[in-house]
């Protein structure tokens, strides 16, 4: 999952679609905390609440990055990453 | 006497209103302002040396030094502080009553020499400027503040020798002036702060006490170079003196200074900062004549060469300001023999009180030739003394009152030339022939090239002027302050000087050797008037003939010894080419080099790593997880 949201991030040129696979790593990282934190060390339930706390964060980080995408659709007209560098000028 | 302060606080005022309201009132009237706070000024410099040396100064048998006023002003240990103060003595009231009494009338001459021009109101302004820092630097209690003030006067002659800046010749001169004796105050300077390291304080009563007990005890026998350290800071602030008073070889500033208007010639390069350096020496006196005799022998042998040299160089030259500002510098070099060849105490300070009462009468006599010339060259508008002759009929009193300067000047009884002149060639005839002799053929010299001024300007009738640039005399703002200074001039010499001011504060009685010196000093300045009355006061060729048949010697003279060239070839050749071109080398290649290398390094491997960064994410995507993955390959695998 975690390989498959890197390669979706690489190769997508889409911004939304880059976003989703973003999500997938991310989600890859917290099912692998959770996962680990279940098997490694059950007494303990710090990796849960990284998961939750990652959870959180990646909603925000959503949030902006739909708003950045939203900006960049109304200046560039269209949401090809390779337009995006534009931005450099 | 606390309101001895007014002496000082009066011009700086009056700088700040003329400065920066000056522009906004009729010069007239700013020129009237500046008169009337400069009379104010002198007034209460009178009061003060009435009360001084007839109420207060005296204490038992000895004039005691007193301080109405001292504040700290920066400290830097317990004992070593700048303070900022009044001291009043009996040489800081005998300049206070000069400087005032010059500076008044020459803001009165000026209302007539200077109406008209533009800056009329900047000039006064300068002109008060000038008269703060001069009286604030003879009343200074301690050897910094002095110091302080004697920047003063030297920014404030410079914006008055370059007062018409419009005129390169002007500006040329005032930046020479300015650098000129800046030199020579980077080695006052040094001379300070090597004093007041050794002697921890930096005032001159303590530095003078008791024989100059601490500057003769604090030195411990410390030598550099195989002259004591107490020498070496001696000579040092001898030089920043040297700088000011025009000595040998630093003398080259004041004959271009003649180029600002000629009333400022007559306030500061005759009578008033030009003496400055004697005053330096005499304040510090008994340091010099106790810690430093060497250096006192040297100012001696200084002064009596610059005597000399300036008397020789004076006698040829042409415009009227410059052979006075020879005559200047050979004056001033006789204040300064007087002190090199003064002993201490008594009779023996002889020396001492002769080149005070010099410095007075000087000023005096001096200031009334400066003012003289100046109303010479109002009605002939020119420097040069061809253009002149025959001036007499046309312009009685400036002609009066310039005869009984040069008199003055050349030392006939009575006028006031005479008995300073006469207190210095006793004092040096005591110590040492060799400085008596020099001094008493400058003695002729000065009589000969003062009256072959007079008598090319004021008779010697060759010239024939036209109608319409008929001379005719200056309007009474310029005559009366001439015949004022002309009867300062007559008087003064009856002053008893020896009374008020002596080396160590003890009144003493001086009488003149009718006999012996008194009748060889009369006797030189008889014989050259009368030299010059036979060369100059008719029409003759033979000056031109001596000329010729003096040849080299002539054209040598007439060039100042080429004393400018020689300055312009050491620093042209010595300073610019050896010392300056390759510190310049290394500042460029080096300095700088290294600097810019670091620059170029830089900018050269920015510009080449820039295209990295082309803004497409997913390439720095790629970067980023190949180098994870070679980060991750290197860790497992080393």
């Amino acid at each position: 999952m975690f390989f498959i949201g890197i390669y979706g991030f690489i190769t997508r040129k889409n911004m939304i679609a880059i976003l989703i696979s973003l999500e997938l790593v991310l989600n890859a990282v917290e099912i692998n905390f959770a996962v680990f934190n279940r098997y490694l060390f059950p007494g303990q339930m710090e990796g849960m609440f990284f998961t939750l706390f990652g959870i959180a964060i990646t909603a925000a980080e959503t949030a902006v990055a739909l708003a950045i995408i939203i900006n960049a659709y109304r200046v560039i007209g269209n949401i090809e990453i390779k337009n995006l560098s534009k931005m450099k000028n | 006497m606390e309101y001895s302060l007014l002496i000082i606080a009066t011009p700086f005022l009056l700088f700040l209103v003329l400065g920066l309201l000056g522009m906004k009132m009729k010069p007239s009237i700013a020129g009237i302002i500046g008169t009337l706070g400069m009379s104010l000024c002198a007034i209460v410099a009178y009061t003060v040396a009435y009360q001084y040396f007839f109420q207060f100064g005296k204490v038992g048998e000895e004039w005691t030094k007193i301080i109405p006023l001292n504040f700290e002003w920066l400290r830097f240990t317990d004992k070593l502080h700048i303070d900022l103060g009044i001291l009043l003595d009996p040489i800081s009231v005998m300049m206070l009553v000069v400087i005032t009494t010059v500076s008044l009338m020459v803001h009165i001459y000026s209302l007539g020499y200077m109406k008209g021009e533009k800056g009329f109101e900047r000039y006064y302004a300068f002109l008060s400027l000038f008269s703060f820092s001069m009286l604030g630097l003879v009343v200074a209690t301690n050897i910094f503040q002095m110091y302080i003030f004697w920047e003063l006067v030297g920014v404030s002659s410079y914006s008055l020798i370059g007062f018409y800046y419009t005129k390169p010749s002007a500006v040329a001169a005032s930046k020479k002036a300015f650098i000129v004796t800046r030199f020579a105050d980077l080695g006052f300077l040094v001379g300070i702060l090597i004093l007041s390291f050794y002697t921890k304080t930096f005032d001159f009563e303590l530095l003078t006490a008791d024989h100059a007990a601490l500057a003769t005890t604090s030195f411990a026998g410390g030598t550099f170079l195989g002259l004591s350290i107490a020498t070496w800071a001696m000579a040092l602030i001898f030089m920043g003196g040297a700088g000011k008073s025009a000595m040998f070889p630093l003398h080259i500033w004041l004959p271009d200074a003649m180029e600002g208007p000629t009333p400022v010639s007559a306030l500061i390069h005759a009578a008033t900062m030009v003496v400055a350096g004697v005053y330096l020496v005499a304040r510090l006196f008994p340091v010099y004549f106790f810690a430093a005799p060497d250096v006192l022998e040297m100012i001696a042998f200084v002064g009596a060469f610059t005597a000399l040299f300036a008397a020789v160089i004076a006698i040829t030259q042409t415009d009227i300001k410059r052979v006075l500002a020879f005559s200047t510098i050979s004056q001033i070099a006789y204040m300064m023999v007087a002190l090199g060849v003064s002993g201490y105490g008594d009779h023996d300070g002889l020396g001492y009180m002769a080149s005070m009462f010099h410095l007075f009468t000087h000023a005096f006599f001096k200031a009334l030739l400066f003012l003289g010339a100046g109303s010479v060259i109002h009605a002939v508008h020119s420097n040069e003394m061809d253009h002149m002759g025959g001036l007499h009929k046309y312009m009685k009193v400036t002609s009066i009152t310039f005869f009984i300067a040069c008199l003055a000047i050349a030392g006939i009884p009575p006028f006031s030339g005479f008995f300073s002149k006469d207190e210095i060639l006793a004092a040096a005839f005591h110590h040492q022939p060799v400085i008596f002799w020099t001094l008493w053929v400058v003695a002729g010299l000065t009589a000969f090239y003062m009256f072959r001024l007079y008598f090319c300007i004021f008779w010697n009738g060759k010239r024939e002027y036209s109608e319409h640039h008929k001379p005719h005399e200056s309007p009474a703002p310029m005559t009366i302050p001439l015949i004022i200074l002309a009867v300062f001039s007559v008087f003064t010499g009856f002053i008893p000087f020896s009374d008020f001011i002596s080396s160590n504060q003890i009144p003493f009685h001086t009488h003149i050797d009718w006999t012996g010196v008194g009748a060889l000093s009369i006797g030189v300045a008889v014989i050259g008037i009368l030299i010059a009355f036979l060369l100059y006061f008719k029409d003759s060729r033979q000056p031109a003939k001596m000329a010729k048949a003096l040849g080299v010697f002539y054209k040598a003279t007439l060039h100042k010894f080429y004393m400018d060239e020689i300055w312009m070839w050491v620093t042209q050749t010595v300073i610019f080419r050896c010392i300056c071109a390759p510190i310049k080398w290394f500042d460029r290649h080096i300095i700088d080099g290294s600097m810019d290398g670091l620059a170029w390094i830089t900018q050269k491997s920015s510009s080449s790593i820039k295209g990295l960064q082309s803004g497409q994410v997913q390439f720095y995507a790629w970067v980023f997880i190949f180098g994870s993955i070679v980060i991750a390959a290197l860790v497992l695998f080393l």
